[in-house]
């Protein structure tokens, strides 16, 4: 990645990233990085090996399982940890489980608050984390093009977007008060192709359902829903179909639509979504509950 | 994206070698609403195919509800991002934008152009290589136009393009372009900036954003896109010397020390002479660190880890620099300060200063003067509110290596932070370090000022006498130290005209060397007063903040303001050395009373009316009446 003295915009987004890792590792008491296992997470934690190296990641990541991830995403969480080395967290909202909540039983809003949002909220409180690393882009959705890298928030986890702080240069301000805590963006300015080619450049290993394959779907009002456990009751008349299908971007099985595809390599993933015609988080069922539905789950907490 | 469309359907591996070596251009735009700012990034990201279906799709329903073209797609709703603008319709805060062509990558830094945000442009400025400045074709050069240009202009972005917009609304005439460049040069010659760029365009109608309009044939420079994909920024700080502030010192083990960092400027190789400041050990590189690998050499923009020959002590804060070429180390700097609260900044307040990665406690020791963002004029100032800028000397408890901004940005530039908010609230940028009090300190005085006050027997104070000019200052000052010394009291007279012969001779008029002017009375009222005299200040001090910087220069009890309250009207009859009559005439600016404002006392301990039947003589016994009820004689 690094050659003459002219930076690619490649070199400059992973130079930003690392700045960003160690100045969260020095002005902070106890960060955690936040790992959800997509494509995101895996360039963030690849960042974060190469920020400290030859140390390890001075901090801990977390997963905020919601049991409803696919089933290769957990397989492949648990390898990666073991092949860097790394201490990984894993928190499921108990309370959720006890209440048996599910996508399919509470629907997405209540499945996403209960088992994402408080998981979440409920994990940074009972480690004290004061720093959180997610892999957000500003590329992303709307509300996310005005976020901080360095995203304050109250004791309660809420996000402000009339009170942010200003932030100028390669300079973050991370002091809070004890109890408050910064929300912390390193790939802030990468986009999806940024992303995909990274990966492609860096060899970064990432899961498999990126990769067309054949799965069982079921078309759900136009959406197409990997049936990945027997936990997902099926409609009268519904029958899973064998389709050559990949994932754009990974999250609860029940939520994250599939797209027929053929793209079996990197390079195809990416040619596919160059010629592509909509977003990525258009298989995201969250996104559209509501107008604006992103922003106000990010004052809520979500990431 | 046309000619790479072709190649990422037919060799996906050649379009991503391509894509891989582009370089990054980062832009600020600015502009209002009316300007068609947002539409402009709409149209560049909807015209370099950047928008996706189910993008179109929200945002065609969206511009039904929100929309301000009728129905048709609102481009500009693309860009107001949070719920609150776009049912305002303004944009608020600074959103940063996405694109790619075959030639570059573009950041977008998108701003709101309103003067109370100020500082969001300034935070968009901060990280951007070039600035778009957005002009309304039909109302020319506005007020906005030059305080978005000097804001950039501070900010250190010296490549401006000025997208005159709406062309179709005035006819697409190249008179009205011209006289609009024309009146932009004249204003911007003093900005300092290296390349300026006029494109007449209409981002509504797609006129010259990405290709030629074939409305206005007489403009044949670039349209946007294409100077954007071509302009080489001056960004390039590898051929400076090498500077590294230090983020985090990495030690995996006792085998392993190395200073984690981004280079700032210059370029490192092992083998190279370094320098820590501000602690001035130095030593030798011996190696640039990365995971992929050890470098022959890291430059600037890098994050890299270096090792050194010699077990020296560095941490955070600490700045490793070129031993030939080393940064400056002070306590004290000059600097252009943005504020950023809605807590004004007072000077001798004490903030936290971060710049590069050093914190330290600092204060503003003197406001130099604050800048007008829209006439670029300067003004006297004694605090900061939300958005003003000012030049600031600044008095920090550590010494910190930095450099001038204008040379380097990360290592010229700092942030203050709130001691108890913890908010960012304000911005600066280091012009020089003030190396002349880096070596002076408090010298411990034996004898102080009550032993010199015993020995003479008197209560030293100031007797400060302000008022219009010709409004009698002088002439009671005259007859009450005439009346002290009689009495045996050891005074001294500081006379406004007569300091300014000497002390202040450099001084003028305009505000700010108002402000100077009595900064330096009130230091040597001070001394005196140290040196137990009975101090009488004759000037007409017409800014009550600083008179009460002079007042608190001294303890409470040893201060008596004495507003000697002669109206204009029979300070200009009077007019005792013609300069009334001059200010009239207009031969002499900033004239108390006639151009410049004078603040009347508001709590003045002696307040003189003088009239036809009040002489100056018992105006004098007046003053030393009070005196005498005070305790002072």
């Amino acid at each position: 990645m690094i050659s003459s003295t002219a930076l690619t915009h490649l070199q400059r987004l992973e130079a930003e990233s690392i700045h960003i890792f160690r100045e969260v590792a020095a002005q902070f008491r106890n960060p955690v990085m936040l790992y959800s296992i997509g494509k995101d997470s895996s360039v963030l934690m690849h960042l974060a090996m190469k920020a400290f190296y030859p140390s390890k990641p001075p901090f801990p990541f977390l997963h905020v399982d919601t049991t409803w991830k696919f089933r290769e995403m957990i397989s492949f969480r648990d390898q990666r940890a073991r092949e860097l080395g790394i201490d990984l967290l894993v928190h499921i909202n108990p309370e959720g489980v006890e209440m048996g909540v599910g996508p399919f039983s509470h629907g997405s809003a209540v499945h996403t608050d209960v088992m994402k949002t408080q998981a979440l909220k409920q994990a940074l409180d009972q480690y004290g984390f004061d720093a959180a690393f997610g892999g957000a882009r500003r590329d992303e959705e709307k509300s996310r093009a005005k976020e901080r890298i360095f995203s304050f928030r109250t004791s309660t986890h809420r996000w402000d977007p009339k009170n942010q702080r200003p932030e100028l240069w390669n300079m973050y301000n991370g002091r809070i008060h004890k109890g408050e805590s910064i929300r912390v963006f390193p790939l802030s300015n990468w986009t999806e192709l940024d992303i995909w080619q990274y990966i492609y450049l860096e060899k970064i290993p990432v899961p498999s359902l990126y990769f067309a394959a054949k799965r069982p779907v079921v078309n759900r009002d136009g959406t197409l829903i990997m049936v990945d456990d027997q936990r997902m009751p099926l409609l009268p008349g519904e029958t899973p179909e064998e389709k050559m299908v990949r994932f754009r971007t990974l999250g609860c099985y029940p939520l994250t639509g599939a797209i027929e595809s053929n793209a079996t390599t990197l390079t195809e993933i990416i040619q596919e979504m160059l010629l592509a015609r909509t977003s990525e988080r258009q298989g995201r069922v969250i996104d559209h509950d509501q107008a604006a539905s992103m922003e106000l789950k990010k004052q809520e907490g979500y990431f | 994206m046309s000619v790479e469309t072709t190649l990422i359907a037919d060799d996906i591996e050649g379009y991503l070698r391509q894509h891989e070596v582009k370089d990054l251009l980062r832009f600020i735009t600015c502009g209002s609403v009316d300007d068609g700012k947002s539409t402009l990034i709409g149209r560049l990201l909807y015209d370099s195919k950047m928008l996706f279906e189910d993008q179109l799709a929200s945002l065609s329903k969206e511009s039904k509800v929100f929309g301000t073209t009728g129905g048709d797609l609102d481009l500009a709703l693309l860009v107001d991002g949070l719920q609150a603008e776009r049912e305002q319709g303004i944009t608020i805060d600074v959103a940063y934008r996405f694109f790619t062509t075959d030639r570059r990558k573009f950041i977008v830094a998108d701003t709101p152009g309103h003067e109370q945000y100020t500082r969001n442009m300034a935070t968009g400025a901060s990280t951007a290589d070039l600035a778009v400045l957005l002009v309304d074709a039909r109302y020319g050069v506005q007020t906005q136009t030059r305080r978005h240009s000097y804001i950039v202009s501070l900010l250190g972005i010296r490549t401006v393009v000025v997208a005159i917009n709406k062309m179709d609304l005035v006819g697409y005439s190249q008179q009205a372009f011209d006289a609009i460049v024309a009146e932009y040069q004249t204003f911007a010659a003093q900005l300092g900036f290296e390349q300026i760029a006029c494109i007449p365009m209409s981002a509504l109608k797609g006129e010259n954003v990405t290709a030629a309009s074939d409305a206005m044939p007489w403009y044949t420079g670039p349209a946007l896109l294409p100077f954007l994909e071509t302009v080489q920024v001056d960004k390039d700080v590898s051929n400076r010397p090498f500077r590294l502030p230090v983020q985090w010192v990495n030690r995996p083990n006792l085998d392993f020390r190395g200073y984690a960092g981004t280079i700032a400027a210059g370029t490192v190789k092992p083998g190279d002479s370094i320098t820590v400041l501000p602690s001035g050990r130095s030593s030798t590189v011996t190696r640039v660190v990365t995971m992929d690998g050890d470098l022959p050499q890291g430059v600037a923009g890098q994050a890299v880890t270096l090792t050194l020959a010699d077990e020296i002590d560095i941490s955070r804060g600490d700045v490793l620099v070129s031993s030939e070429a080393p940064a400056s180390v002070s306590d004290q700097v000059a600097a252009h300060l943005v504020w950023m609260s809605d807590t004004a900044l007072l000077p001798g307040r004490q903030y936290l200063l971060r710049v590069g990665t050093a914190q330290v406690a600092a204060s503003v020791s003197e406001i130099k003067h604050k800048i007008n963002v829209n006439t670029l004029e300067h003004q006297a100032a004694k605090k900061l509110e939300l958005n003003e800028v000012g030049y600031c000397n600044l008095a920090l408890d550590h010494a910190v290596a930095f450099d001038p901004y204008k040379e380097c940005r990360d290592t010229g530039s700092f942030i203050l932070i709130d001691r108890f908010t913890n908010a960012t609230v304000g911005a600066g940028m280091i012009d020089f370090g003030l190396r002349r009090a880096s070596n002076i300190h408090w010298q411990k005085l034996e004898i102080g000022k009550q032993a010199r006050a015993t020995l003479k027997g008197q209560k030293p104070c100031v007797l400060w006498f302000t008022g219009l000019s010709g409004a009698g200052k002088s002439t009671v000052a005259n007859l009450v130290e005439k009346k002290l010394h009689a009495l045996g009291h050891h005074t001294t007279t500081l006379d406004g005209d007569n300091v300014r012969h000497g002390l202040n001779k450099d001084l003028g008029f305009t505000a700010e060397d108002r402000v100077e002017n009595i900064r330096r009375v009130g230091e040597v009222s001070k001394l005196m007063v140290e040196a137990g005299l009975i101090v009488l200040v004759s000037f007409i001090s017409p800014f009550r903040s600083e008179r009460r910087m002079a007042r608190e220069m001294v303890e409470a009890e040893e201060f008596l303001e004495v507003f000697v309250d002669t109206p204009l009207e029979i300070c200009e009859q009077r007019d005792p050395k013609g300069l009334y009559a001059k200010a009239r005439r207009g031969e002499i600016k900033n004239f108390t009373g006639i151009d410049s404002p004078y603040e009347a006392p508001e709590a003045a301990e002696i307040h003189l009316q003088p009239t036809a039947e009040v002489s100056a003589e018992e105006m004098a016994d007046q003053v030393v009446a009070r005196m005498r009820e005070r305790g002072l004689i």
